[in-house]
């Protein structure tokens, strides 16, 4: 019998630390058949807004199968620790109206690849993830595969940035694996800043063995010796869990000099962000990185040309590189199997806003925004109607848009978000209900984007600034139709000519917004100005 | 044939006149202008209280500060076929705008300026200013004509050169809309 | 010395290999606004007048930081590009606070011919107004920050140029400040040489002589390429 109790900072800040020293000290007290049952300290269990979570692992009769039955709890309170240990040693079901039905939707929906180990490891515990079968595949490639071998299966698997960007990655890494001789650099974008996104935080917090073993296997397929994990610094416990799992990994030979037993060498290093939200944009994370202002700069010459001090560098996101060990494992043909013909395996969302069931969901790349929103999340609490009272689903933060709920069949993956003006993101979907102003939340991420630009380029420092202060005008209802034609112009103008990804993508939200909600800026309009300007031309004789 | 002469104004608001000492500037093709224009209202070539009905154009030097050129503004808008923004104040604020700076700041951009204009600075008798209906409100932002109506045409220049003004007024006299580009005839200051 | 040729509005142009897009956009005899950029000093593509569009891609790139290629089709004049840099300068005019009329560099000001060159006539975008510093610590030159564009002229110019990297930029967003030393009063900024070259590499009249007033502001914006031609090059200006 075994407690896995969620330890990620979803279910802590719910209480999980007290819930899981009273599940000790009940198990202390109670004794007898309570000392059998382990308690374990898991990642996320999924459904984060129904936190403190705990599974139940109870063994079947004997003969019986599947030969172990899990059972989910939420919201649990620390003096129910007893009443948990009761059941899990068969005595009591006190806690019934708190018991999870694990074949919801929003459990068997989903499909674990990303977060196969996340909430089944202990992520402080190296043993407990080689038990898990854990760095095998690093191992294995070092040994018996080549790094060309290594690059083909990540092809095969059609895999392409999780970013949000969607560029293939079995193309980015041939690109600085077949760069010139020289030093080569590996960094893995943890800065993950998009308001409602957690896909990242919840990897590094449940499962930060995977992210290292991706990490080392994609230094060893392009060559590299060295290379960073780039965290927020507002994500504390992940940041202490990965250096955790980084001493970890040296300890135990995995990283280091002479990895495994073979010829390959690999030093990784934690960088911690102090706070920039541009900072996850490449360029201005390789500055960072290198100790200096973090702002971007033009590109080309892209990082796997030109990154680390001048070195060819291959940058991946944190749920990109997690997919790498389950690719190599299965096989790229296995990986690609999943998902649609542009867009191959699975994606991981972090599913927030006004929705029933809040949490993190993995799905196969392809699933409708439908199933995701409304049968898996559940729909917006005391929602009615088709679309179970859902407005808009914001994709992709300050960089993407809102999708109206009359588009809630879209399939998720690159080209069809993309094809709506929003975009894939990193993975947060943040549902708005009926009573959402679309002005407002324009406004809401503008202003987001107001105080995170980095100031190099005057588009974005001083663009974002005006565009603020036009949906000011929306939002207090004191615009003119003048103001409606200004704001799309300056809207594409920063879109267009700002330096970096940050800028060019800050006025999605307004595009999106004004596509599909214009109705809502054109009622903020008041009357047209009394007098519309004339031309000369009217001075013209006989018009006069 | 004789083309029937326009109904042309000039306005002051806030600003120093210069853009105004610049049109005299303009000496001998003042005349030329008298030829197809009736000055209708001008601080400096009609006596005239009341802003006219019907006017074709208008050049408008100073931005908009106080209550009364905010209504000044508003009524030639509306009594006026083409509004030219009239040099750097009306264009952009320029130095009466300055005030702006303290808008921000305790009390206001009016507040402030009124204070060391008045108590601050003064050698005796240190008092604000209250004739209500005499000395007109202070705006707590002083704007650019722009902000406050439509505007046609745009003038720039601290002040425009009188060259500038006249090639600014003579296609329009033709009926055509002037096109101001180059150094000579578009830059600020 | 290998060359590519490229086409700059349909004109054909060869430039040595190395060169930028700006590079053959001026051989090509083509004019082109620039505030950022200064030659002798490494591009950083800030200020966006200079984006031209590769033809085909449709992808706008600074000339000033974009190697150029063969075979490249540049064109600098679209009507989208006019209209964006116009934009642009309405931009630096209403985020600052910039009145020509008794400013130092009245009349010697890239900002204010840059509005010239994009027909810019009034700032259709609110100004501003920002609450900015004026430092004049320093015993022979001022800054006044209302009216720095952030183009890190002075910034490069001191670190690449002079060697003494006084200049630097804090803060971020419309919150972002050139900065002298750590944030100290220029004039108690030791590493500070007194060379005047930030006053030369000024586009505007932020970075100033004391001794100068309205309109008076006289720069050597050719310095920096002198400097670094004469000591990567050994070119001397007086053999």
């Amino acid at each position: 019998m075994q407690l896995r109790c969620c330890g990620a900072s979803g279910c802590r800040s719910a209480g999980a630390e007290a819930l899981r020293t009273a599940l000790l000290s009940a198990r202390d007290q109670l004794g007898g058949a309570a000392e059998a049952v382990s308690i374990k300290s898991v990642g996320c269990l999924r459904l984060c807004g129904r936190g403190p979570l705990v599974a139940l692992d109870r063994p079947e009769p004997s003969g019986a199968e599947p030969a172990c039955r899990t059972e989910l709890y939420a919201e649990l309170r620390p003096e129910q620790a007893a009443d948990l240990l009761a059941r899990a040693t068969g005595r009591g079901d006190a806690l019934a109206a708190q018991r999870l039905d694990s074949d919801h939707p929003f459990f068997a929906l989903q499909k674990s690849v990303v977060l196969e180990g996340c909430g089944v490891v202990d992520p402080e515990s190296i043993d407990d993830a080689l038990s898990h079968g854990t760095y095998a595949q690093l191992r294995r490639v070092l040994l018996d595969v080549s790094p060309e071998q290594v690059r083909e299966q990540v092809k095969r698997s059609g895999l392409r940035g999780r970013g949000g960007a969607g560029y293939p990655t079995g193309l980015k890494w041939d690109t600085v694996a077949l760069q010139p001789p020289g030093p080569r650099y590996v960094v893995c974008n943890a800065d993950e800043g998009d308001p409602g996104a957690f896909m990242d935080r919840s990897v590094l917090e449940s499962d930060p063995h995977r992210l290292i073993e991706g990490l080392a296997i994609a230094a060893y397929a392009v060559g590299a010796d060295q290379g960073f994990v780039y965290v927020r610094a507002e994500y504390p416990l992940a940041v202490e869990r990965l250096r955790l799992a980084l001493r970890q990994a040296r300890s135990k030979g995995l990283l280091g000099a002479g990895i495994a037993g073979s010829g390959f060498h690999l030093r990784l290093e934690v960088r911690v962000g102090a706070g920039a939200y541009v900072c996850g944009e490449e360029t201005a994370l390789l500055a960072s990185i290198q100790g200096q202002r973090g702002t971007p700069r033009p590109r080309p010459p892209f990082p796997a040309q030109a990154g680390l001090w001048g070195a060819p560098t291959l940058i991946n996101n944190v749920e990109t590189l997690a997919s790498i060990p389950v690719i190599l494992r299965q096989g790229g043909d296995w990986y690609a199997a999943i998902g649609t013909e542009g867009s191959k395996g699975t994606k991981v969302f972090a599913l927030s806003g006004a929705v029933q069931r809040t949490g993190l969901v993995e799905v196969p790349m392809g699933t409708t925004l439908r199933t995701v929103v409304q049968t898996i999340g559940g729909g917006v609490p005391g929602g009615e109607g088709p679309d179970g009272g859902v407005k808009a689903v914001q994709t992709g933060g300050p960089s993407g848009g809102c999708i109206p709920a009359h588009l809630l069949d879209t399939p998720v993956d690159y080209e069809s978000l993309r094809a709506l003006g929003s975009m894939m993101g990193s993975g947060g979907l943040v549902v708005m209900g009926d009573s959402t102003s679309m002005p407002e939340v324009a406004r809401h991420f503008m202003r987001f984007s107001v105080n995170e630009s980095c100031g190099k380029c005057v588009p974005c420092r001083a663009g974002t600034v005006q565009l603020a202060q036009m949906l000011d005008r929306f939002v207090e209802r004191r615009a003119s139709l003048v103001d409606l034609e200004r704001l799309e112009e300056l809207c594409r103008m920063v879109g267009a000519t700002s330096l970096c990804g940050l800028g060019q993508a800050a006025p999605n939200p307004v595009l999106s917004t004004l596509r599909y909600f214009r109705q809502e800026y054109q009622a903020a309009c008041r009357d047209p100005v009394q007098c519309e300007p004339l031309d000369a031309c009217l001075l013209k004789e006989g018009t006069r | 044939m004789t083309a029937p002469k326009l109904r042309f104004a000039t306005v002051w608001l806030a600003g120093c006149s210069g853009c105004h000492m610049s049109f005299l500037d303009l000496d001998e093709w003042l005349f030329e202008l008298a030829k197809h224009v009736d000055i209708v209202f001008s601080p400096v070539a009609s006596d005239i209280k009341t802003y006219p009905e019907q006017v074709d154009v208008c050049l408008v030097e100073g931005a908009v500060a106080n209550a009364d050129n905010l209504d000044l503004a508003l009524q030639l808008r509306q009594r006026t076929r083409l509004v030219i923004s009239f040099g750097d104040c009306a264009v952009t604020g320029n130095v009466p705008a300055l005030r702006n700076l303290w808008a921000e700041v305790d009390g206001g951009s009016r507040q402030s300026v009124l204070d060391r204009g008045y108590l601050e600075l003064a050698d005796r008798g240190a008092q604000h200013p209250h004739a209500p209906g005499i000395v007109p409100e202070l705006l707590e932002r002083v704007l650019p004509l722009h902000e406050v109506i439509p505007v046609d045409l745009f003038l720039p220049g601290c002040p425009p050169s009188a060259e500038r003004i006249r090639a600014c007024l003579e296609p329009l006299l033709r009926g055509e809309r002037p096109e101001l580009t180059g150094p000579d005839l578009l830059r600020f200051g | 010395m290998s060359v590519h040729t490229l086409t700059v509005d349909g004109e054909e142009v060869a430039v040595p290999a190395g060169a930028t897009l700006l590079d053959a956009v001026r051989a090509a005899g083509a004019e082109l606004p620039t505030l950022c950029h200064l030659d002798g000093l490494t591009p950083v593509g800030a200020c966006r007048l200079c984006l031209v569009e590769l033809e085909g891609s449709g992808k706008l790139q600074p000339a000033c930081a974009t190697a150029a290629g063969e075979g490249m089709a540049v064109l600098t004049q679209t009507p989208q590009l006019q209209a964006y840099r116009r934009m642009a300068v309405e931009l630096f005019f209403a985020e600052g606070t910039h009145v020509c009329a008794f400013c130092v560099a009245n009349g010697n000001c890239e900002l204010q011919d840059v509005a010239v060159a994009v027909g810019m006539d009034h700032s259709r975008f609110p100004y501003q107004y920002p609450q900015r510093r004026v430092d004049a610590s320093h015993p022979h030159f001022a800054i006044d920050h209302h009216r720095c564009i952030l183009c890190t002229r002075c910034v490069r110019v001191c670190d690449e140029i002079e060697g003494a990297h006084v200049w630097d930029v804090a803060n971020r967003g419309r919150e972002c400040t050139i900065i002298t030393g750590l944030d100290e009063p220029w004039g108690e900024v030791q590493a500070c040489t007194s060379c005047g070259k930030c006053v030369d590499a000024c586009p505007t009249g932020a970075i100033f002589r004391k001794d100068d007033t309205t309109a008076e502001k006289q720069t050597h914006r050719e310095r920096p390429q002198l400097l670094r031609d004469a000591r990567e090059k050994h070119q001397w200006q007086n053999q």
